[in-house]
């Protein structure tokens, strides 16, 4: 068996290799090349070397307003979508009546698009602004505030459902002794659930941490940056730099490669972190 | 051996697909008419190579509005000549994106466009001279090409022009109240009488049955066009106009943005007496407005003879077709009463340089098919509805759209000025997005015009040193 399964590796792996490296590796590490290069198409690069990094900082302010934007929004979505998602699997894993169409339910957004979402959240926020004459654009909070409830609908019943399995996980017996015991229901929750279920933690920040660093689609349909640039996200910024301006693609490559960087950094990080805490049950 | 044929069969299927897929994501949310299967890079055969008849052109369109008549052109010069024309389109305000992923492929289009000097700067490696093509010696005025170092890199295949379109019924309504301030459209002929006009229609707009007199100015992120570079033509027309500015030269690179106080003008006129109120603007779109004209719901519009498609495709139009004519736009200049629409182009065709021989003669043979044949001359005038600039036409071989003849009747008046479409040497996008976003801040009173003043003129001249073009 061992023996067969060597001899076909390559045949089974080789696919997803390809695949891979044709819609992975291959622009990944062009795009790192580009990046030291000036180029109108991805075809006739010329070298410029270090150039285009320093445009990035010098050029305008636009890249730190977005990151700080971005480190802003992801802040407060990371916060809001863990603690919704966590309350509603725990509401949700105590066997009330028609659980399962709540769950599916709350999964449900999680399967419309991103630009779709966008746009029907700007119609929604609209929709109540119209009243007090004005539009998502007016103010940047208006939009700061519209991504992170968009974001929390789309995510939170993802994430409740990775809840589900950690806290469905958890032996009853622990928490039956711990009750007979004498522990209160916070203390139960303190003690015992929420550090079995730190795996599940750390997948969720992860997968929250990742996916609100690297918006873009409903960055671009909720607001495309409005008003000017002051809610636009770093993916928006980079793409905004490498199709508005002539001469700039480099830059904009420039600026995904340091974006590639951070969201690498901060993720491992992160994991390591959060790894540390999880206990074995 | 037969391992080896599977797993390259496998590499090869998996190859193909990958290759359809990057397909579809760079024509994504383009109106492409054209059957998956002809989109270009999906098939592995297409070894595009023009033996004898047949062969094939990849187009690569800018005109969402009318990708469907393409398909149809495509369909009868198949059937005529046998070579096969591949339309993609760009989907509305994506046209450099895509063209800068398809041009960067083995099948990259033979035919695309490019939108003026700036254009021409950024795709320069990919223009082919066309000063030797048929198409080039019908065109009526060389000028208007795009010339380089003595050769010819760019058509313009339209002539288009703007400036705002009212509805005349409502006009004549208003003109029969009491105390009417004027009696007839030919009384407004500058900005005073205008904005006179303009606010005692909106203090009356009750009695007229409009919501608004001009439909909404649509300030969303992209849909801001019809300002910050339409409008904003006429300013910095009169700016370079008046300071004797050779357009060509680097002079352009920076402006004072002289006339910032007429642009005020007429852009308040618009958002103060419009459909919604300013502050709501942020969410129009360019459709909104179109559709608020073609309801009657607004008397005035600003835009171009583009737009006909628009209006009288709306659902439930009241619009008349006699009833739409075009006025200039009057910014309180003076001697504007000569003044007449905005005409030109920013729409030139060109040929991929870096393309096969063959397909490039293909190219320009259907090019001069569809300007100089009676069924490629019927498509342009009555289904394009171009004004097309080559003289392969005749005078009653122009287009029958309302508007189309408001522009041919105001190009043949005597003693007016028309604006040419300086916009063209506008620095880039990102210039024109910033501008945008500044009149949506002042619109939504978050930004003094001052500001926006101020903004357009840094912008310009960062964008204009940042662009290596």
């Amino acid at each position: 068996m061992q023996k067969t399964l060597k001899k076909y590796f390559a045949i089974f792996a080789l696919p997803t290799l390809i695949a891979f490296a044709l819609a992975f590796l291959i622009p990944f590490l062009m795009g790192i090349y580009l990046s030291f290069t000036e180029f109108t198409t991805v075809v006739d690069a010329k070298w410029v070397g270090l150039r285009n990094y320093i445009e990035v900082f010098t050029q305008n302010q636009d890249f730190l307003n977005a990151l700080w934007f971005t480190v802003r929004f992801t802040v407060v979505s990371i916060v809001t979508i863990n603690v919704l998602s966590f309350a509603l699997a725990m509401l949700l894993t105590k066997g009330i009546r028609g659980t399962n169409l709540y769950r599916t339910v709350f999964f449900m957004p999680n399967l419309i698009g991103g630009i779709v979402l966008g746009y029907i959240w700007q119609l929604i926020i609209n929709g109540v602004l119209y009243s007090f004459g004005v539009t998502i654009t007016a103010k940047p909070e208006y939009g700061f505030w519209g991504l992170v409830i968009l974001m929390n609908w789309q995510l939170i019943g993802y994430m409740m459902i990775i809840y589900i399995a950690g806290i469905l996980n958890i032996p009853p017996d622990m928490i039956e002794a711990a009750g007979i015991d004498g522990a209160s229901s916070f203390q139960i929750l303190r003690k015992i659930t929420i550090p079995l279920v730190m795996p599940s933690v750390t997948i969720c920040t992860f997968l929250t941490l990742t996916n609100s660093f690297k918006l873009f689609d409903q960055n671009l349909a909720l607001t495309a940056g409005a008003p000017s640039k002051q809610t636009a996200m770093l993916a928006l910024d980079i793409y905004n730099t490498f199709y508005g301006r002539a001469g700039s693609e480099g830059v904009g490559q420039a600026k995904a490669v340091l974006f590639f960087i951070m969201v690498a950094a901060i993720a491992l990080t992160q994991l390591y972190l959060t790894r540390s805490k999880e206990v074995e049950n | 051996m037969k391992k080896i044929n599977k797993v390259l069969a496998l590499t090869l299927s998996m190859l193909i697909a990958a290759t359809t897929m990057t397909a579809c994501t760079s024509g994504k949310g383009g109106a492409s008419g054209s059957e998956p299967g002809s989109e270009p890079g999906s098939s592995a055969s297409e070894e595009s190579t023009p033996t004898g008849k047949g062969g094939e052109i990849y187009f690569l369109n800018f005109k969402p509005e009318i990708a469907e008549v393409y398909d149809a052109i495509a369909k009868d010069y198949e059937a005529e000549t046998g070579v096969k024309l591949n339309v993609v389109t760009a989907a509305s305000g994506t046209y450099e994106q895509t063209l800068k992923s398809e041009i960067a492929k083995k099948d990259a289009p033979v035919l695309f466009q490019i939108n003026g000097p700036k254009g021409y700067a950024v795709w320069k490696d990919y223009c082919k001279d066309l000063k030797d093509t048929e198409l080039y010696q019908h065109l009526t005025d060389k000028s208007m090409a795009i010339q380089s170092g003595g050769g010819v890199y760019g058509i313009p295949y339209v002539v288009e022009g703007y400036g705002i379109i009212y509805n005349d019924a409502i006009m004549q309504k208003y003109f029969a109240l009491d105390g009417a301030k004027a009696k007839s459209v030919d009384e407004i002929n500058n900005f005073t009488k205008l904005k006179e006009v303009v606010e005692d229609m909106t203090a009356r707009k009750a009695e007229l049955g409009i919501e608004g007199v001009f439909a909404s100015t649509s300030l969303t992120p992209g849909e801001d066009w019809r300002w910050q570079t339409h409008l904003a033509n006429l300013p910095m027309h009169y700016e370079w106009k008046n300071g004797n500015v050779d357009l060509t030269s680097d002079a352009t690179k920076e402006i004072t943005f002289e006339y910032a106080d007429n642009f005020k003008n007429i852009f308040d006129l618009y958002i103060n007496n419009s459909t919604v109120a300013p502050g709501l603007l942020g969410s129009k779109s360019v459709d909104d407005s179109m559709a608020e004209f073609a309801l009657g719901k607004a008397a005035m519009v600003q835009n171009g003879n583009w737009a006909w498609s628009q209006i009288s495709g709306v659902q439930g139009n009241t619009v008349k077709e006699e009833d739409i004519k075009f006025m200039p736009i009057y910014i309180g200049m003076e001697g504007e009463e000569n003044q007449g629409l905005c005409i030109g182009t920013e729409n030139f065709f060109a040929i991929n340089a870096k393309a096969d021989p063959a397909q490039q003669k293909l190219a320009e043979d259907y090019l001069y098919w569809l300007y100089s044949s009676d069924k490629g001359k019927d498509y342009v005038t009555n289904q394009l509805g171009f004004i097309a600039p080559f003289d392969t036409f005749t005078d009653d071989e122009k287009p029958a759209d309302p508007l189309a003849r408001e522009v041919l009747d105001w190009m043949g008046k005597d003693g007016i000025n028309t604006v040419t479409w300086d916009f063209l040497v506008f620095p880039n996008q990102t210039f024109k997005d910033e501008f945008g976003a500044a009149l949506l801040e002042y619109a939504q009173g978050t930004k003094t015009f001052d500001e926006v003043k101020q903004i357009v003129v840094e912008s310009w001249k960062t964008e204009s040193a940042g662009n290596n073009a």
